[in-house]
């Protein structure tokens, strides 16, 4: 190795990390702010104009924490958990675009480097549990591992069709052939199939099972404090910023779609901005979402993944085989899609697989009691239970 | 890791799971000790105690009127509901005759601090299941009561505005006017609250069918109050043994089917709906007049025992009062029903799963300072 590539892999490392902590901070304030709007309240005020620099106070606090060990913990593991569960997040950012000449290194089998880092995280999440020695630890670690591995199949999947239709695993690639139309015309089935799957990949709400808060109290991280803690912090929200990141890239046309009409160094600023715009904008929708739904549980995102997400993804891959292998135009794939997808929120929003009745409450008159005293209407019948 | 025990396989092992007391959806101060078999709940143990004061054993070296205060700081969250079981009991005793008027306030401000409190509920209720912004919404509607209260009582929690005979002080001169105000703000908020969480295909995925109870069962378990109805026995202290002047109302009685977390979180909601309209029949109905009987500062029952209970928000509470005709009761034993109705949770435990454990005991809605005392 040379001199020069030694530097210019560093100065790359240096600035893909400074970049990333900025996104970071940048979202803490955006989803502060968002959830704040959802709960009428204001959100941080206080520090900087309307709380813009409440990121940084935050971070100097979490530098400035004591960091603690637990006296049970298997130390090397405990330390390396935060590690592992960083470097995936960060190594991922290496192929991924900002626009069409912005990024690290462009690898031609840049989809295939993505999902298979990706998956690298779970390992550092269960070794944060084991680690920890505490129960909730262990419970958060592995509630982690089955829901992440079990929602990397409809993950790639969904991957897949967008690459099917470009035939390229190259992400600019990908990007310029949305040029005229953005994918999430032709595959709207796996917009919502990568979309659901990216939410449980990150932990978020509906699916923040691993470490919710009421029932593990944190899960994986519950006894990491200051600097390890951060960096877990950190690592989840890269996350974010790069689900919502591949979102933009794979079906809303990245930094095209509509192309931003400079050339050189201004195209390139311009196109940056435009996808952060775009990325941002499905970020808040990630936030939104938060602020918004309960968390299932685990059984019932179990089987939401494996009996509605991965047939989904295979239906969406042989839709898309189908119609590009006999060359039908493209619109019959945006009908199907949007017909199967309709028929899965009917399915969801019906629930026909119980028997759940949603009004179950009946009020009944205060003159029609005071004649008897105990009235039995009921409760013996069993209820099943809302799966799905 | 400690193991326990053997499962019922015998080859797997279980894993025991200290929840609380410092668990943060355990209510305060409630601890229950759960055996798991992966997720499922084997066995669960609750322990309770943590934050007992010996507020019984406290009463007997007050006076009556000092107890009232003891009262606030047992159910913390339905203040005056509490304080009005004592005062009732009181009454009761010295056979007193309570202006009408002191009355309608009291049956406005205990309606009142039921929605208070259903509205807690509610909020708690929606973080216990993962959702984060009902709580905010619950909130801003329990401000708005406190708002009233503090304006009326003098503090937002523990008011000591209730007195044997009577209630402390006139209400404020606007009442009138911010009750109607608050009232509608109220209806509004209620709707908007239950729009927000009751049928959510999420929330009812988790809430629809888990921890059930049947009405037998309940009954057996001497549950009461909300999570009684919710079983689908139609069961109001209001209604089927009325106290105070609420054999004057007209207003339902929301009765569940199954008795599962939903049917008892829905019951609540409804019953806010039922609170409202309490309200305006007795701010219809109330004339001005004399809020406090004729009595002696020094309270001093004449020797005897009574038992009176009243449906405070969680159920029925009731208290038992012996006296023995000096200024201090001989012994005062509370009937909590947070108390009673904590132990149906280990059959409403039976094979859940962990996370449920969250939303049954959610359900509950048990105040630690009641129970415990």
């Amino acid at each position: 190795m040379s001199l020069e590539l030694i530097i210019y892999l560093l100065l790359g490392a240096l600035g893909l990390f400074v970049f990333l902590s900025v996104m970071v901070l940048a979202q803490t304030w955006v989803e502060r702010k968002t959830l704040a709007r959802i709960q009428m309240r204001m959100g941080p005020m206080v520090v900087g104009f309307h709380g813009t620099l409440q990121p940084i106070a935050d971070a100097l606090k979490l530098l400035s924490k004591e960091d603690l060990l637990p006296s049970w913990a298997d130390r090397r593991v405990y330390w390396l958990a935060p590690l592992a569960v960083f470097l995936p997040a960060f190594l991922l950012w290496v192929t991924i675009p900002l626009a069409h000449d912005l990024v690290l290194s462009n690898l031609e089998l840049g989809l295939f480097y993505i999902v298979s880092i990706s998956v690298l995280s779970v390992m550092g999440l269960v070794m944060a549990g084991w680690g920890s020695a505490n129960k909730y630890a262990i419970l958060g670690g592995l509630r982690a591992a089955g829901q992440l591995i079990s929602y990397e199949i409809p993950f790639i999947m969904a991957i897949l069709g967008v690459a099917m239709l470009t035939q390229s695993l190259n992400l600019r690639e990908i990007v310029a052939a949305q040029t005229t139309f953005a994918n999430v015309l032709w595959q709207p089935l796996g917009l919502f199939l990568f979309f659901t799957a990216g939410l449980a990949e990150l932990g978020r709400t509906p699916f923040d099972i691993h470490h919710a808060e009421s029932e593990v109290i944190g899960g994986p991280f519950i006894e990491y404090s200051g600097a390890h803690w951060s960096v877990f912090f950190l690592a989840e929200y890269i996350n974010t910023f790069t689900i919502a990141a591949l979102t933009v890239l794979l079906f809303f046309g990245g930094w095209n779609w509509p192309t931003i009409p400079f050339d050189g160094a201004l195209g390139s600023a311009l196109s940056a901005v435009w996808f952060l715009a775009k990325t941002y904008a499905v970020i808040i929708g990630i936030f939104w979402i938060r602020g918004t739904y309960p968390r299932l549980r685990i059984d019932q995102l179990m089987s939401f993944g494996w009996k509605m997400l991965v047939p989904l993804s295979f239906v969406n891959i042989v839709l898309t085989a189908v119609v590009l292998f006999y060359g039908f135009p493209m619109w019959v794939l945006t009908i199907v899609s949007l017909i199967v997808l309709g028929g899965v929120f009917y399915i969801i929003a019906r629930n026909p697989g119980t028997n759940l009745e949603r009004h179950t409450v009946k009020v009944y008159s205060a003159s029609s009691l005071r004649s008897g005293s105990v009235v039995m209407t009921g409760g013996t019948s069993d209820q099943t239970s809302g799966a799905d | 890791m400690q193991i326990q025990e053997q499962n019922s396989t015998g080859n797997a092992i279980d894993l025991m799971i200290n929840m609380g007391p410092q668990h943060p959806s355990t209510h305060g101060v409630f601890r229950i000790v759960i055996w798991v078999d992966g997720e499922r709940i084997v066995k669960a143990v609750p322990h309770i105690g943590y934050l007992h004061r010996g507020s019984e054993k406290l009463c007997e070296g007050e006076l009556y009127s000092q107890i009232i205060t003891l009262f606030d700081r047992m159910d913390y969250v339905g203040n005056l509901n509490s304080e009005l079981v004592f005062v009732l009991a009181v009454e009761k005793l010295m056979s007193l005759e309570v202006p009408d008027r002191a009355n309608y306030i009291r049956v406005i401000l205990c309606e009142l601090n039921r929605i208070a409190s259903h509205m807690l509920f509610y909020g708690v209720y929606g973080l216990d299941v993962g959702a984060m912004t009902p709580v905010l919404y619950g909130f801003r509607e329990r401000e708005r009561i406190q708002a009233l209260f503090e304006n009326v009582t003098g503090a937002r929690m523990m008011h000591n505005y209730f007195r044997v005979g009577g209630v402390k002080e006139e209400l404020p001169d606007d009442f009138a006017a911010r009750m109607k105000e608050l009232v509608e703000d109220l209806k509004k908020g209620i709707d908007e609250c239950d729009s927000l969480l009751s049928q959510n295909e999420m929330f009812l995925a988790r809430t629809k069918g888990i921890g059930q109870i049947s009405g037998e069962d309940a009954i057996d378990f001497g549950v009461s109050g909300p999570m009684l109805r919710a079983s689908g026995v139609a069961e109001d202290i209001r209604v089927t043994e009325p106290y105070s002047i609420y054999d004057r109302f007209e207003f339902g009685i929301p009765v569940g089917k199954y008795g599962d977390c939903w049917d008892r979180y829905y019951v609540r909601v409804e019953e806010m709906r039922q609170s409202i309209l309490i309200i305006e029949q007795a701010m219809a109905q109330m004339e001005s007049g004399p809020i406090m009987a004729d009595i002696r500062r020094i309270a001093r029952p004449p020797k005897g025992e009574v038992y009176v209970r009243t449906e405070s928000p969680r159920g029925d509470l009731g208290v038992f009062l012996v006296s023995d005709g000096s200024d201090k009761p001989y012994r005062v034993k509370v009937r909590a029903p947070s108390f009673a109705n904590l132990q149906a949770l280990q059959h409403l435990l039976r094979d859940s799963y962990i996370a449920d454990a969250v939303v049954i005991l959610g359900s509950i809605d048990i105040i630690l300072g009641e129970v415990d005392r």
